[in-house]
């Protein structure tokens, strides 16, 4: 075995998967915040983050047009996109929440899990559709800035570009700000105590369905950035490329704890480690017998270990059943 | 009276006009819709029985003499309406929520087009693959324990879980088939990988029919079958267990329902319906490959036995008709005919047909059918078209 080899990508392995794991932290953020308030999956929340990076590309690519992207600041359009796709995600969120949820707050379990993943499907080929008329394409690339191309060499097998760098530092603003948000505001106040227990909060005077439309709109925020983000790292989106990465946040929302909003960054961390290191290592290991193409899996496998074996998840409170 | 001469009425006479105009939709979706109107109006049982013996076993042949197309539709029609039946038994008798079912379609797809193709040479080496076409008869069984056996191992471990935890597993279990099908090319060749499995062998055809011909009448007897199945297991001592989980759990266990085996063998049952069309699929197709067992087709099936009614035997017959003539017939139609006005460069209130983006195909719009299903049936009917009494009450608000 190549021991050197093993040891000389250890260093990039670990920032791309730190890397990834903020991207799923963010994700996961808006599932488990939803299941702490309502119990519930929401499914289709794997659409609002790609929703997200669509807005995001459907700028750049007008700045583009307008010929701005190479005169504006790059901080400033990055903002500007940022903001736009939280705008959007979480606009998105706090509509199919109206829509396709509450009026199915009372019905058992399953049925508004169902409704959610048709809310999935339909917002798949909606975007889609959107897409195909207005552009003529859904499979988009972002555009390019040179500055967020440029890679700084911090040892001779490790570089990272700046890029890597934005996705890091914002991903850490927005959990620093949730965080906040959560614990040190009346809102957030509001937030903890509608999911402690529904009907105490309101006779609090809370107005749970505010505070409900406000979770899908922090969740949708999050997932928003979090789609930019996946964008401006990755690249290449279309209509279906949510689908994976918000399955997989979901498994770190399980992993820390679903309900638990420090789990969730918790659990997305060690998710996008486990699965950077699945990738590059798995094919090192077994001597290419079975390769990267097994991380989805290897997530997979994480999610019905944790169900099986701690299914309140590493951080997590004890999962009640709903008489 | 009336019902009777209106049902015979309207089957003879859709048959003749889709024997006229083979290739118009609109005339055979009448003809389904006859069929659909015989279900429903108050006629005799005998007669009912009757119109359905003519349109199932006669005309529908000789229409797919005319137009193999429809037969084909209609072959399509009886293997999802077998999916949903089982799956049904899953989601709407025993109330767990499977999102991976298409998992043990392939199950028992694969189990055949390994042992029906060369392919099993590459595993076993030698040449005693593909096994001679008598085979697929014996393999129908084989496919059917393989894939309740897959049922039984995704069922041990997970059947703790509650409610929305397990259909998130059962998703993470299909898609784990999928990659494993995807991938299992190397270090031994076992699934092809992405390139799938082709030639697998046919089965041999009785009584000399034409293959479609045959597939149909294979099909067709395989669901008559899964119906009588599902309808002794509904009023069974265990259907009966199912039907206490989905109410309540806790209250079933209390009466003395064995709550792991009552749905470990739901699981199985439902798997196993799936695995036996499986190896039906892919002797029909010849090839297949991992593509078509996605998530996409377990949410497919899903929203057939939603759109019926949760539970409801009708019901997922009907839906699963539904939702694949809607599929394979109304999209690509409207496909076809948005094509033909385009290149015949129709205006529409000033706006030319021909500006229409190439990339706007109705028929690659399945997910957006299957969503809207989903959510409105879930909002403003969740007992389904068809519901089973008990069922409706259940969701009464």
């Amino acid at each position: 075995m190549d021991y050197p080899l093993l040891v000389g990508i250890f260093p990039q392995v670990l920032l791309d998967g730190i890397i990834l794991g903020f991207m799923y932290a963010l994700i996961a953020l808006g599932y488990t915040m939803v299941y702490g308030v309502l119990e519930f999956i929401n499914f289709a929340h794997s659409e609002i983050f790609i929703v997200g990076a669509f807005v995001g590309v459907e700028i750049l690519l007008s700045l583009k047009g307008a010929g701005l992207l190479e005169t504006l600041p790059w901080p400033l359009v990055l903002v500007l996109i940022l903001v736009a796709g939280m705008a959007g995600s979480a606009a998105l969120a706090v509509s199919v929440e109206r829509i396709a949820y509450r009026p199915l707050r009372a019905a058992p379990r399953l049925i508004p899990l169902i409704s959610a993943i048709g809310v999935s499907f339909f917002l798949q080929d909606l975007i889609r559709l959107v897409e195909s008329v207005w552009r003529n394409a859904f499979n988009l690339v972002y555009p390019t800035m040179d500055v967020l191309n440029e890679r700084f060499e911090l040892t001779s097998t490790l570089d990272v570009s700046v890029k890597s760098l934005v996705v890091i530092v914002a991903a850490l603003l927005m959990l620093w700000a949730l965080h906040a948000i959560v614990n040190r505001t009346k809102v957030g106040t509001a937030i903890r105590a509608v999911a402690e227990d529904q009907a105490a909060a309101s006779l609090m005077g809370i107005n749970v369905n505010r505070i409900i439309s406000l979770t899908f709109l922090i969740g949708g925020a999050m997932g928003g950035a979090a789609g930019v983000l996946f964008g401006v790292q990755y690249g290449l989106i279309n209509p279906y490329s949510g689908f994976i990465p918000g399955l997989k946040a979901f498994t770190a929302a399980v992993l820390g704890g679903i309900g638990n909003i420090p789990g969730a960054m918790v659990g997305g961390i060690v998710l996008g480690l486990l699965e950077a290191f699945a990738a590059s290592y798995l094919s090192l290991l077994t001597g290419g017998a079975f390769g990267a193409e097994y991380k989805d899996i290897f997530a997979f496998s994480v999610l019905i270990l944790i169900l099986i074996f701690r299914p309140k998840g590493l951080l997590g409170e004890v999962v009640r059943e709903r008489a | 009276m009336i019902h009777g001469v209106l049902a015979v009425a309207m089957v003879a006479l859709s048959a003749w006009a889709v024997a006229t105009f083979p290739r118009s939709v609109l005339v055979f979706l009448l003809f389904q819709g006859s069929l659909l109107f015989t279900y429903l109006a108050r006629i005799p049982a005998w007669l009912r029985g009757a119109l359905f013996a003519v349109a199932l076993l006669v005309l529908m042949p000789v229409i797919g003499y005319y137009n193999g197309y429809y037969l084909e539709v209609a072959t399509q029609v009886g293997i999802f309406v077998a999916l949903a039946l089982g799956l049904n038994i899953v989601v709407g008798l025993a109330g767990l929520l499977d999102l991976g079912y298409v998992a043990f379609f392939a199950v028992g797809a694969y189990t055949w087009a390994i042992f029906g193709s060369p392919q099993a040479n590459l595993i076993f080496g030698g040449g005693a693959f593909p096994l001679a076409p008598g085979w697929f008869y014996p393999f129908l069984l084989v496919g059917l324990l393989v894939a309740a056996g897959t049922g039984l191992l995704l069922g041990l471990p997970v059947l703790r879980l509650h409610g929305d935890y397990l259909a998130i597993v059962t998703l993470g279990f299909g898609e784990v088939i999928r990659v494993l099908a995807n991938n299992l090319d190397k270090p031994i060749n076992i699934t092809n990988g992405p390139k799938g499995i082709t030639p697998i062998v046919r089965p041999p055809m009785p009584f000399g029919l034409p293959t479609s011909e045959a597939f149909y009448f294979l099909v067709l007897v395989i669901v008559a079958v899964v119906i009588v199945v599902n309808r002794r297991l509904e009023d069974s001592h265990i259907g009966r267990a199912w039907e206490a989980i989905r109410e309540d759990q806790l209250a079933a266990q209390a009466m003395g329902v064995p709550l792991v085996r009552a749905k470990l063998l739901a699981f199985a049952c439902g798997a196993s319906f799936a695995g036996v069309m499986g190896v039906v699929f892919s002797a029909k197709q010849v090839f297949i490959n991992p593509e078509s067992f996605t998530f996409l087709e377990s949410i497919g099936v899903l929203a057939m036995v939603i759109l019926g009614g949760m539970g409801s035997i009708p019901g997922a017959v009907i839906g699963a008709t539904v939702v694949t003539v809607l599929n394979l017939q109304v999209l690509k139609g409207l496909s076809l005919w948005l094509n033909e006005l385009k290149n015949a460069g129709v205006t529409v209130l000033g706006y030319s047909l021909t500006d229409l983006p190439t990339q706007l195909e109705p028929a690659k719009y399945e997910r957006m059918i299957f969503g809207v299903i989903l959510i409105l049936m879930m909002i403003f009917r969740p007992q389904g078209i068809f519901p089973v009494r008990r069922r409706a009450r259940e969701l009464e608000r």
